[in-house]
């Protein structure tokens, strides 16, 4: 008995070919950017406008909204790295490699924010541009995991030894995740504790946890739209030869 | 208007922290865009003239 083409597997597969992707993430690429400009707008509003000053810090606290969601898509990201690194190499699937190669360039902007913005935070707040304390630290070594991971992608000329050695390296740099969120309970640190990610009420006033939400929801979709480009580039890349590009190609330009 | 931008006095740290953010995300959003016109007008121009070697 031959196999219905038409079948609900059959269908399923072709969804995740190459071509469907493609496709795919160029309809919803549009609407994403026009969600993360809405989100950033109205968060920057809430945030540099709306909401009152810190009675401590004063206007410099701004920097929160930008610090705090660079600092907590760089976590997100990393997670993503490692997830797709693990199925990578279990399930040996060709988009899992492509999220996980085209996340870590991304995450490691966001790290680099991160630290960053942190460091024109600190220097009027604790008179110090960078101290060695365990978050600052362990997100610092957050940034040369990115790196590290980009780095040794590279290095090797196979593509698929080269996934696989990445792999594994973003797998084991996974427990530095929990490293950085707990560092501020476990050590002594100057960089303050938790104040929404944690088994309480949020200990942060209304009026500004919600430009921060905001801004953590522009952010969340700025990385849905950049992966959303580089996943097409990579497709682009990888199906260079083939003839539905081809058809692409010549259509684009008739 | 200009208490906005003097930040409370924190202007030198805030609005650097802001610019370099947006420079940050904008180019990092742009650059898979640019690569992928980029990439098509390669392959648009190599099928051109592949067709005109072997016109039809």
């Amino acid at each position: 008995m031959s196999k219905n083409p038409d079948t609900w597997l059959a269908r399923f597969h072709r969804l995740g070919s190459p071509p469907s992707i493609y496709l795919l993430a160029g309809a919803l690429l549009p609407y994403t950017v026009i969600i993360c400009g809405a989100l950033f707008a109205a968060g920057l509003y809430w945030g540099l406008v709306l909401a009152p000053a810190d009675y401590q810090q004063g206007e410099s606290y701004r920097i929160i909204y930008i610090h705090v969601p660079s600092a907590w898509m760089s976590m997100l990201v990393y997670s993503v790295l490692a997830g797709a690194s693990a199925i990578s190499l279990i399930w040996r699937m060709k988009l899992a490699e492509a999220v996980a190669r085209a996340s870590a360039p991304v995450g490691a902007v966001y790290t680099f924010l991160a630290l960053a913005t942190g460091s024109l935070w600190g220097k009027p707040m604790w008179g110090a541009w960078w101290v060695w304390d365990a978050r600052l630290t362990s997100e610092l070594i957050l940034l040369f995991l990115y790196l590290g991971y980009m780095a040794l992608v590279a290095a090797i000329d196979d593509r698929r030894t080269a996934s696989r050695a990445g792999a594994v390296l973003a797998i084991v740099g996974i427990v530095n995740l929990p490293i950085i969120h707990f560092s501020v309970e476990w050590w002594n640190t100057l960089h303050q504790g938790p104040t929404v990610t944690k088994f309480d009420q949020p200990s942060i006033a209304l009026s500004m946890l919600i430009p921060l939400l905001l801004m953590a929801g522009a952010f969340k979709f700025h990385y849905l739209c950049v992966m959303l480009a580089r996943v097409r580039v990579e497709i682009l890349e990888s199906e260079r030869r083939t003839t539905w590009v081809n058809a692409l190609v010549t259509q684009r330009s008739s | 208007m200009s208490e906005f931008f003097q930040m409370g006095g924190y202007a030198i740290y805030v609005w650097p922290a802001y610019l370099v953010t947006a420079v940050a995300l904008v180019v990092t959003l742009v650059a898979p865009l640019h690569r992928r016109a980029r990439i098509i007008r390669e392959l648009s121009a190599i099928a051109a003239q592949q067709n005109n070697q072997h016109p039809k």
